[in-house]
């Protein structure tokens, strides 16, 4: 069960991964890139990750493609002309690279050297709202905080950036 | 035993390069008034100090004795230690007591003289530069800081040529000077290279240590001799490298009376009495020294008998009383030479000054055939430059006398002597009176020939002063060396003595009073044999002097023109010496090294063309590579 | 049955390469963009597997930061591309080019 819905999530999100580099239109990319983040969503839902599964969808799925979709529509750029000819020599030598390493983690994974052991038993409750708040707030209180201050300097940051005339 | 005042040594020193750099750094913002307190303060006090340690020298009653006094470690390395460092002994106190004294009089001087120059504080600096570098000189005990002062009072002296710089001739006169004198540093720096790798060290005190193991006549010791007698000659003007000091009075006066009459060009006979202990080693050099010394005095004197202008004159004098030192070097009394220099520095240094304050009575004139007729105008200037000329032409009574007389007997009776320096001295004597004597009668007798509109006018006391001190000085400055024949002990060579080699055998001794006697009954009458000549030559028949020369037209025409040895050098040297720069220049510059630089130039722009592609600034180009890297370097990390 | 890790981190290794070609091919800047935010969720995905793995949650929160940073690399950078666009006219990477020689 876990196994064929790890299957049906990981094609999904390989094959809209792919549309949204190869698609000309960079809103229907966007689209893609959503359900990619989707599929991710449910993976993470397989690894016990359930607040982040969550937050997966309402950040990312949902404020940051916002945001994308939005800019795209401001600036209307338009399709991209020509961006895939054949004889381009890029597109071969960057697919064989992203081959190469590729390749290169399937020779690692596969490798005789085991680099990461058996797997813990599960608990169940790993990523829930609870443990994660509780590790939060505890452990990583001062990286959160310094996280929010973050937050607000590119808050600050963007406003600045896009106002036209700076003073 | 260590005299505490001794250490005090460096305090000498200090003081001119405290007014340096007063006045070189605050020197316009100071004010003229300022700048003149400034710069002859310091060389007041540098006189105070010396004078103290000069009497406490004398008041230790141990002759000979050497302080040394260590002011820091200058260069170190492998075997040579270097050190700034002074020794005080009775011949570098003496110089210092000197150099300081003249030099206050001559600042003092420079005040009156300098007024209203743009200049001012630039002229106080460098002088006070010129101070502190001659003190340097004197005081160093080795042979490198010696050569730094050397090297400093050089600098000085072209700064100070070509003070008045706008005027190109000036500067070229600088320039002659500055060369001239690199080509005696060179040798001065091979005797010194020389000493270092016999000695292994550049101390006097340790090289002269050393000397018992080397014989009399030892090649080394000539070749080391000689190589600093050549610098010697270039900073003492002496043949063939004196073409630079009539030049040298392109300068202001001042300069001329403190740099090239009293202390610089002396340089060169206080470094070969400072080695004296060397150059008894080395018979072949002295005889050299003696040689070129009284070549030089003769050559020298028969120029500026005709000579017009009347600093030229002076210089020339000075050139062939540099010569007379020289003599009495190379014949191996040290201590008489060393008398004569400073009696020198009074007459010589108070006759430029007076020179100076006649040019200022007469706005800037310098020929003689414009002046005539000042001795009432300017009696102050006229009595001392009586004075200076008396004491120049050996009248007994004033200290030339005793050192020329000093001079010339032990130019007779040394071992290393002979009859004939003695000659030629007492010729070159009778022409100093002659053309001393010429300059007084053109400057101060006869009708007036300076244009009218001049207002012909005593200089202030500022200047007046220092030319009535060192007229005094010109006067009883030779008490000091009263030879015994006259009654006297002649106090100056016992002090000197012991600081000098002595020539092995004293011969002196064994020579007649009477004939001593004799001797200086010659040139005493040959002296005042030629006073008269030039009074009956340029006070009573006027005509004379042309008639001489139209008679004498050849003899004339090359002391007129100097030998023309200018223009021999500048044929010899200084025509070749252009060919062969124009063709390193053209060839060899601009081909060769321009070529090396330019094409070094050209590798890295044709490389930088090919290489600066890579940075196309395209982002993706960037990551492509970024990307490429962080792939070799997890292939790297995990298959290794 | 749950899926080994090998299989996540294959997955992640996809997804990572599909948006280096994404980054390296594309050139508009929103797709650049998207393609980085690709390389990110795949680098998320390694995290929570080996979080899984290690039955430890500090790997869970790391990416909860990982998704604060992109959410403000994510601002600042479309404010970026606005800002260019204003100036240039053009959101085509390779008119940004101006750090060259």
């Amino acid at each position: 069960m876990t196994e064929s819905l790890f299957f049906i999530f990981a094609a999904m999100a390989i094959v809209s991964a792919l549309m949204v580099i190869l698609n000309r239109n960079p809103i229907y990319s966007a689209v893609s890139l959503v359900i990619t983040l989707f599929s991710l969503a449910g993976i993470f839902l397989l690894l016990e990750a359930y607040f982040l599964a969550v937050v997966q969808i309402i950040v990312y799925a949902g404020a940051i493609m916002v945001l994308f979709l939005f800019v795209i529509m401001l600036l209307n750029p338009g399709k991209e002309a020509k961006f895939l000819s054949p004889k381009n020599p890029r597109i071969f030598i960057i697919t064989l690279l992203s081959m190469a390493f590729i390749g290169m983690i399937i020779t690692l994974v596969s490798g005789s050297v085991n680099y990461i052991g058996e797997a813990a038993s599960s608990t169940g409750d790993l990523g829930t709202t609870r443990n994660i708040g509780l590790t939060l707030f505890t452990k990583y209180l001062l990286p959160f905080e310094i996280a929010s201050l973050l937050l607000l300097v590119a808050l600050v940051g963007a406003v600045l950036m896009t106002k036209r005339h700076l003073r | 035993m260590v005299n505490s005042t001794l250490i005090l040594v460096w305090l000498i020193p200090l003081f001119p390069l405290i007014g340096f750099l007063l006045n070189g750094i605050f020197g316009k913002r100071l004010g003229d008034k300022a700048v003149g307190i400034i710069g002859s303060g310091a060389m007041l006090f540098s006189f105070i100090v010396s004078g103290y340690l000069l009497l406490n020298y004398l008041a230790l009653n141990q002759v000979g004795a050497e302080f040394h006094s260590t002011l820091f470690s200058w260069i170190s390395v492998a075997d040579l230690q270097l050190s700034v460092s002074f020794q005080v002994d009775s011949l570098s106190l003496m110089m210092a007591v000197m150099v300081t004294g003249v030099a206050f009089l001559i600042h003092v001087y420079s005040i009156g003289y300098m007024h209203g120059d743009d200049g001012f504080a630039r002229f106080f600096s460098y002088m006070n530069l010129f101070s502190f570098m001659m003190l340097v000189l004197v005081l160093s005990d080795n042979y490198i800081l010696m050569f730094l002062g050397w090297e400093g009072v050089g600098l000085c002296s072209y700064l100070l040529i070509g003070f008045w710089y706008e005027d190109d001739k000036n500067a070229s006169a600088g320039n002659k000077a500055f060369i001239v004198n690199r080509i005696g540093d060179f040798g001065f720096l091979l005797g010194a290279l020389l000493l270092f790798i016999t000695f292994g060290s550049f101390q006097y005190s340790e090289i002269f240590s050393q000397l018992d193991r080397f014989s009399v006549g030892d090649g080394t010791i000539t070749a080391i001799t000689l190589l600093l007698f050549v610098g010697a000659m270039g900073k003492s003007a002496q043949l063939p490298l004196y073409v630079w000091l009539p030049d040298a009075m392109a300068g202001p006066t001042p300069v001329s009376a403190l740099i090239h009459a009293a202390t610089m060009v002396t340089a060169g006979v206080y470094m070969v009495a400072r080695s004296s202990f060397l150059y008894v080693l080395a018979p072949t050099s002295m005889t050299v020294i003696a040689v070129v010394g009284v070549a030089t005095a003769l050559f020298a004197a028969l120029i500026a008998l005709t000579q017009n202008d009347i600093k030229k004159v002076l210089a020339y004098s000075t050139i062939s009383q540099l010569g007379y030192m020289f003599l009495a070097l190379g014949v191996g009394a040290f201590s008489a030479g060393m008398f004569h220099l400073l009696t020198h520095a009074f007459f010589k240094g108070l006759m430029f000054l007076a020179a100076g304050s006649v040019m200022h009575a007469l706005a800037n004139e310098q020929d003689m055939r414009f002046m005539g007729g000042l001795r009432k105008k300017i009696p102050k200037t006229f009595v001392t430059f009586l004075i200076g000329a008396l004491a120049i032409s050996g009248i007994p009574g004033l200290s030339g006398f005793f050192s020329k007389d000093e001079l010339l007997w032990q130019a007779y009776s040394s071992p290393a002597g002979g009859f004939w320096f003695w000659l030629v001295g007492a010729v070159t004597a009778g022409l100093t009176a002659f053309y001393i004597f010429r300059l007084i009668f053109l400057t101060f007798y006869g009708e007036a020939r300076w244009k009218p509109e001049t207002h012909a006018h005593e200089s202030p006391n500022k200047m007046t002063l220092p030319l009535i001190i060192l007229a005094f000085l010109s006067v009883v400055g030779g008490y000091i060396g009263v030879p015994a024949l006259l009654g006297g002990d002649n106090r100056i060579h016992h002090y000197l003595e012991a600081n000098l080699a002595k020539l092995p055998v004293d011969a002196a001794a064994h020579q007649s009073h009477s004939l001593e006697f004799i001797l200086m009954g010659i040139s005493v009458l040959i002296a005042i044999a030629a006073i008269y000549l030039a009074y009956v030559f340029y006070v009573k028949r006027k005509e004379l002097p042309d008639l001489t020369a139209a008679k004498l037209k050849r003899a004339y025409n090359l002391s007129f023109n100097k030998f023309y040895v200018d223009e021999l050098y500048d044929f010899l040297f200084v025509k070749r010496l252009i060919t062969i720069s124009k063709w390193l220049w053209n060839k060899f510059d601009v081909r060769v090294l321009d070529g090396m630089a330019n094409g070094a130039g050209k590798l890295i722009t044709v490389t930088g063309w090919y290489v600066r592609t890579v940075q196309s600034g395209l982002v993706s180009g960037y990551a492509l590579s970024l990307f490429i890297g962080s792939l070799l370097m997890i292939g790297y990390y995990f298959f290794r | 049955m749950t899926p080994p890790l090998e299989y996540y981190l294959l997955f992640a290794a996809a997804l990572f390469a599909i948006g280096v070609a994404g980054v390296l091919l594309r050139r508009n800047v929103i797709i650049v963009f998207m393609s980085i935010e690709l390389m990110l969720n795949a680098v998320n995905v390694t995290f929570i597997a080996f979080s899984r793995q290690m039955n430890n949650i500090d790997g869970q929160i790391f990416v909860f930061f990982v998704m604060t940073l992109a959410a403000a690399e994510v601002a600042v950078g479309l404010a970026i591309i606005v800002a260019m666009f204003r100036n240039k006219e053009s959101i085509n990477i390779e008119d940004m080019n101006l750090l060259k020689w």
